[in-house]
């Protein structure tokens, strides 16, 4: 078990880094009451980011990962997310193995 | 034990409830984060240092992915900036459902905003008002799972080798789509989305690292900002 100090300052300035990224937009948006374009952007500000994180992987990795990417989203529409989840993960094991 | 107290249990217990499922999906990728981290001679004490205080996945992979040694610390905390932008928009998003919560809470609070808890933390903001005790428990198991499985998996390094084998590259895939599902409003949400989407396709082809995700969040919070706010327009359409 060793902490080297030059590991230990990477770290403390990542650490530093990802804190102020969490708490700035907070900051900015506190005390100011939000409405007009700034609302709208807000309100679509959740989608767009997870809509970001998955799009590569769901639209543009190949067929078996959009086919279970489509498959989890009927699943969702009527089932647990637990279940969808799953049903997801275990669609594109198959569909790799059928189709690639 | 007063009535609030009962209240703050139930609240943090609903919490932890609803982070559960995800916390079996994070362990394959805390041990697999582990294993890469001690290829390139992180030691378990730095691992859990990095996981406990950093606590973001994806510039924790990117990280240990461009780490040297001697470690390249200015590359590495502007990488971990810019990695984790969407932060930015993230708190953004969530400050409303904070109103009422003390300075010192909000800011503690902040620290656990991950990508996962702030999903969930929307969504319960959206039926009901959020409250701190609901967030610690979609926070804390999620951290010391985090902490102790990326610890775990440096000790006991080449655990697992090939979480794809098991479809497991695809579980956040999958956690995000029901969530969007769960957030989809019809026409008003189909236009940020798509913009999104292409954008963020169009970045993971063209630049390196993980610049897609800030892109594909501007593109589509850009797209909101032009819609403007749904009461706004609900207004203007009946005038």
């Amino acid at each position: 078990m060793q902490l080297d100090p030059l590991v230990f300052a990477a770290i403390a300035g990542m650490a530093v880094a990802t804190y102020f990224t969490r708490f700035i937009g907070y900051w900015l948006v506190r005390h100011r009451t939000v409405s007009g374009r700034l609302a709208g952007a807000l309100e679509a500000v959740p989608g767009a980011v997870l809509t970001s994180i998955i799009a590569p992987m769901a639209l543009a990795t190949g067929p078996a990962e959009t086919a279970a990417a489509a498959l989890t989203v009927l699943l969702a529409l009527r089932l647990p997310l637990i279940v969808a989840v799953a049903g997801g993960c275990l669609a594109v094991v198959a569909l790799r193995a059928l189709i690639g | 034990m007063t009535p609030s107290d009962f209240d703050r249990r139930g609240e943090f217990a609903a919490g932890a409830f609803t982070i559960l499922p995800l916390l079996v999906a994070v362990v394959p990728f805390g041990l697999l984060l582990g294993t890469l981290a001690a290829q390139k001679g992180l030691s378990p004490l730095e691992v859990a240092f990095m996981g406990a205080t950093v606590f973001a996945g994806a510039s924790q992979f990117v990280a240990v992915e461009i780490w040297t040694a001697p470690p390249a610390v200015a590359l590495l905390t502007a990488t971990a900036l810019m990695v984790n932008l969407r932060h930015v928009l993230m708190g953004a998003a969530q400050a409303p459902h904070m109103r009422g919560w003390s300075r010192g809470t909000a800011y503690g609070c902040l620290f656990f905003m991950a990508d996962e808890i702030w999903a969930f933390a929307l969504r319960r903001g959206a039926e009901r008002p959020l409250t701190p005790a609901y967030y610690l428990g979609l926070s804390l198991p999620l951290y010391l799972g985090w902490v102790a499985t990326t610890t775990l998996g440096t000790i006991f390094g080449g655990v697992l080798q090939d979480p794809a084998r098991y479809g497991l590259d695809f579980a956040f895939t999958a956690v995000f789509l029901t969530l969007l599902v769960s957030l989809w409003k019809g026409r008003r949400t189909f236009y940020p989305w798509a913009a999104a989407a292409l954008a963020a396709v169009a970045a993971h082809e063209l630049l390196p690292g993980v610049w897609y995700i800030a892109l594909g969040g501007l593109a589509g919070t850009l797209v909101g900002a032009w819609q403007g706010p749904a009461v706004l327009r609900e207004a203007t359409d009946a005038a």
